[in-house]
Order: C-alpha cells, then structure tokens, then sequence
C-alpha cells in the first residue's frame, strides 16, 4: 500500500521536473503520452470498469474539440466557457447512445457497434457543417506562443505540458477514489456479471449510464485540449475509426480496468511509435507501411503473452496492487 | 409473508408455470420440491422479478412485487442465489459480498466490516482475499449465500444450493441455514432436488409438477401423497 505511493511520488516529481531537462521533442513526445493517457484512463472508466466497450470514443474528443474550438473561433471566448459546452454536448450525447442501448439489451459487441455508428455519422454531419467549416477544417488562430495566455489556453509547449499532466493525475485520483467508492464496486460487478449484479439490488441501468456520462465528460475535456493544442481540427481525422482504436490502445496494452496501465500503456505505446520510427531511420529502411507492421507485432506478442496487460505483470514483480 | 397467486408463466408457448398458487408463512424455512422442468427455477425468476408472470400475481408482505425489475425486488426485501451460480470472478470474495452489502449500508468501510462477518458465519473468512475465480464449487455455493445474505432481506430464495456438494457438505450448510433462521428470524424458500437437505430443514413444502403444484404440506404429509409419489416414483401398478 505505502509502497505504491512512494513510487507514485518518485514519478510525479519525475514528470513535473521532466521540463527542466527534455527538449522541445521529448516535451511533445511526454504531451503526447499524457493525453493518450488520460484519455485512455477516461475511456476505462466506462470499460475497465463498467465493463461497456465503446469502439466510438473519438465521438467525444471531436466534440469536445469542435465545440471548445467553435466557441472559440466564431466568438473568440477561451476555452474555460466552451469546456462545459463540450462536457455538457458529450454527456447528453453519451446519455443518448446510454439509453438506446442498455433500455433496449443492447449489449457487447452491438453496444460497440452502436458507438462506432455514432462517431461515424457524426463524422458524416460534421462534413456537412460549412458552419465549422465542414471537411476543409476548422483553424484557430495561432497566437503568440511565447506568453503564457491561460485565460485563451495559448501559450508555449510547456503549458500544455503542465495542463496535461494536471489533467492526468486529477483523473488517476479521480478513478483511485471512484474505485473505493459504492460506484466503483457497482461498476465492478456490472462489469463481472450484470445478472447477478441486479440480483443484489443494483439498478444497472442507471450505474451504466452514469458511467458513460462520467467518461463522456472526462473525454470531451481531451477534446478541448486536442483543439487548443493542435488547432487544426478536420472531421475526417478526429471523428475517424483509427482514433478511436488509438485511444483505446493504452488501457487494452497497459491492462484494462487497472488504475496505472492506461498511463503505463500509452507512455510504452507513444514510446515504441518513436522508437521504431527513430530505429528504422537509423538502418535506412524505407518501406512503406513498415513501421506499422512492427508497431502491429509488438502489440500481438503483448496480446499473447500478456493478456491482463503489461501492468499487471510488472506490478506483480515490484509486488504491488496493479 | 409471500404469497403466488394463480401464477403462470410461458415460453413460446410452453406451459413452465401453469396456475401455480402458494404461500410461504414468515419466519420458517420453506421447500419447493420437484422433478425435472417442473418450474421450480421459473417461479423463482418470477419472484425475483427476473420475468413478469403472464397472469396472477406476487405478494411480498401485502404489496404486489411481480413485474418490478430484480434490483427492485431487493430492495423490497427478497434476496436469491442462483441455480448456475454467478460469482464476481474478477474481484476477491470479500468484494463480492462488500457488493451485496452496500445494498443496505452505503459506506463503503461499514459495508467491509458487515461483510466480514457473513463470510465468518458462512466459514469463507479464511479465503476473504482470494479471487472468487479460485473457489471451488461448495465455496462457490457458499458465497451466493454469503452475497445474497448482505443485502439483509427478509426472505431468501435458494436456487438448489445443495446440489453438488457432498453429503457433509450439504450438512454444513443445513446448519448455517438453520443457525440463520433461528438467530435472524429470516424466512427461506428453497427449491432442492436433495430430498435429504430438504427433508431435514424444510417445515412447509410444496411440491411442483408440469407447473402445476400438486401437493403441499410439512414434508410427512408430502411424501406419503399419492400423487406425489406418482410424479416421483410413476403410478402404481397391480401385478
């Protein structure tokens, strides 16, 4: 118990120094593991946890994203405003999804289906909306970039950095208390055996909406990051299928429904990404796709040998609760 | 405490329950007895709230429960096991109770402690932080028992607890039963196909065939009825 504290303590002061010593590159490649990892951590919540797969969660970065940025690029108002109009659009939309599926035993793989129906004809929409500037994109302007604007969200890498990383440990303490809570054993035992989890007097029904709004919400904030952070936003891409699969990828790789493996499965993830990236640069090998049949090996060996995920396996080692 | 009033129920044109009609006065424990498909586990989803009845009606103490939903029907007071049991095979065996018990209690540490000492009375302590994956069937059995007595209901329905274990097993647990009612007062309907476990617990028992009870009475009574005997043992015939 104490143990995981301590080693918890090491890498936060870790990440918090990290600035002081990585480069621009590293501080993007770390960005870029934070938000795989809290948007991993918000997906497991509804997965990990309640035990409902969503295969559609780019649905709620898009949102998130072109709500925030709509907000913003039409009416120049920061963020802070437009972040409770992408959680409040993403949780109704989440209800929505919520509703048609668990009022109507929808469940499993049609459930999944049903999302990745969502995020797809939202996508289709989207192409359609010359008002957020439909499938030529939506740009907000980049503005200085090196005064720290926290009232716009614009500023330099390093605020991204921080405000990531903020966002990253709210959620893993978030998800630790939530798991100790009533919900968290309630989620569990949906999650384990919904039939028996009714016998006990759970309204299932109303614990798995409430775990698709939670996530939703958690999702649609990475939404609003991904807009300030990257400023282009195109339907195609942030609605898109692979983004969804992206997202999911960490908390699959890391270990479902544990606190630390989305962290620990998006860091090796992003990692790994870089790594073969930089290793075939070095050899020279030049072959179209080739990185990502690698990329896809790696994944199947830890599939196979590591079907709980890495996390689990490692804790175990170090002696600690994954 | 529970009365089925005139109770049926189909499946695609199957007669599981036909008219069936008893009732299960508080505080004593209660068999329901039969063959085969006779229904047994059928009323008890109907009880449970697991399928609506196609017609008649379920009363637990004077308000009507059939149709609510499961969750429901806990609340109201009804605790089960089931037949296939259903553990949490993911989460220790003291979560699993822990989830039963924060029915009632909605702390999640005084759910703990409450949990602790169901596990203690239904002999599980020992095993408290292991998986539920690793027990073996009777514990298994056991912490069905354990899960469905954290909800503290009044009534507990037991879906064929007894089947697989071995004679003492089957003792043990007739004891943590009998130890139970008398301690809590708590009413037990259980559905057996071991004569032996019923015989040795039961006060009432009613017995069902094709749907249909034919028989009820204590268990002296039940097994001397003609037509009980029938559906067990087939008519008699005159060489």
């Amino acid at each position: 118990m104490k143990k995981e504290f301590v080693y918890l303590g090491i890498l936060a002061v870790l990440m918090l120094a990290l600035p002081a010593v990585a480069g621009p590159y590293w501080l993007s490649v770390a960005t870029l593991i934070l938000y795989f990892a809290y948007t991993g951590q918000a997906w497991n919540v509804m997965m990990g946890f309640a035990g409902q797969l969503s295969l559609g969660h780019s649905l709620y970065v898009g949102v998130g994203a072109y709500a925030a940025g709509a907000i913003f690029f039409h009416y120049g108002i920061g963020p802070w405003a437009g972040l409770w109009v992408a959680m409040l659009l993403c949780v109704a939309l989440g209800l929505v999804i919520g509703f048609l599926a668990f009022r109507f035993g929808i469940s499993g793989v049609y459930f999944a289906l049903l999302t990745i129906a969502f995020a797809e004809f939202t996508r289709i929409g989207f192409d359609h909306l010359d008002w957020l500037g439909g499938p030529g994109g939506m740009f907000l302007k980049v503005a200085q970039r090196d005064t720290w604007d926290v009232l716009n969200f614009r500023g330099p890498p390093l605020m991204y950095y921080y405000s990531m990383l903020l966002l990253t440990a709210l959620a893993f303490l978030g998800c630790y208390f939530l798991l100790k809570s009533r919900a968290g054993y309630y989620w569990q035992a949906i999650r384990e055996n919904e039939e028996a989890a009714q016998a006990l007097g759970i309204n299932t029904f109303r614990w798995k909406m409430a775990a698709v709004a939670l996530s939703a919400a958690m999702t649609s904030i990475s939404g609003v990051f991904f807009a300030f952070y990257y400023n282009n936003l195109f339907p195609h891409e942030i609605f898109s299928m692979n983004r969804s699969i992206e997202l999911i990828l960490g908390p699959v790789i890391g270990g479902i429904g544990t606190l630390f493996g989305p962290i620990f499965g998006a860091a090796v993830l992003t990692l790994l990404s870089d790594g073969i990236t930089e290793a075939l640069a070095a050899l020279g090998w030049e072959i179209p796709g080739i990185k990502q049949v690698f990329y896809g090996l790696v994944l199947l060996a830890v599939v196979m040998f590591l079907p709980h995920g890495i996390w689990p396996a490692i804790a175990k080692r170090l002696k600690i609760r994954a | 405490m529970l009365e089925v009033r005139h109770v049926s129920k189909s499946f695609r044109g199957l007669r599981a329950v036909n008219d069936a009609s008893f009732e299960v006065p508080a505080g004593g424990i209660n068999g329901l007895i039969g063959p085969n498909g006779a229904g047994k586990t059928t009323i008890f989803n109907l009880i449970a709230g697991v399928y609506a009845p196609d017609g008649g009606e379920i009363v637990f103490e004077g308000k009507r429960i059939d149709g609510l939903r499961p969750d429901q029907v806990c609340a109201a007071g009804i605790g089960r096991t089931f037949q296939l049991v259903k553990p949490f095979a993911g989460l220790t065996v003291l979560d699993n109770v822990v989830v039963g018990a924060l029915h009632r209690s909605k702390n999640v540490s005084e759910a703990r402690i409450f949990s602790g000492t169901i596990l203690k009375k239904l002999g599980l302590d020992a095993k408290a932080h292991l998986p539920a994956s690793s027990l073996t069937l009777p514990d298994r059995k056991r912490l069905e028992v354990a899960r469905a007595l954290a909800t503290r209901p009044r009534l507990l329905l037991l879906d064929e607890v007894m089947a697989g274990l071995r004679p003492t097993e089957c003792d043990q647990m007739v004891e943590v039963f009998r130890d139970i009612n008398r301690a809590e007062g708590l009413t037990i309907l259980l559905i057996e196909h071991v004569m032996r476990a019923v015989m040795a617990l039961a006060r009432h028992i009613g017995v069902l065939h094709h749907g249909v009870v034919i028989a009820r009475g204590t268990p002296e009574q039940v097994v001397r009825d003609p037509a009980v005997l029938e559906c067990y043992l087939g008519e008699e015939t005159k060489i």
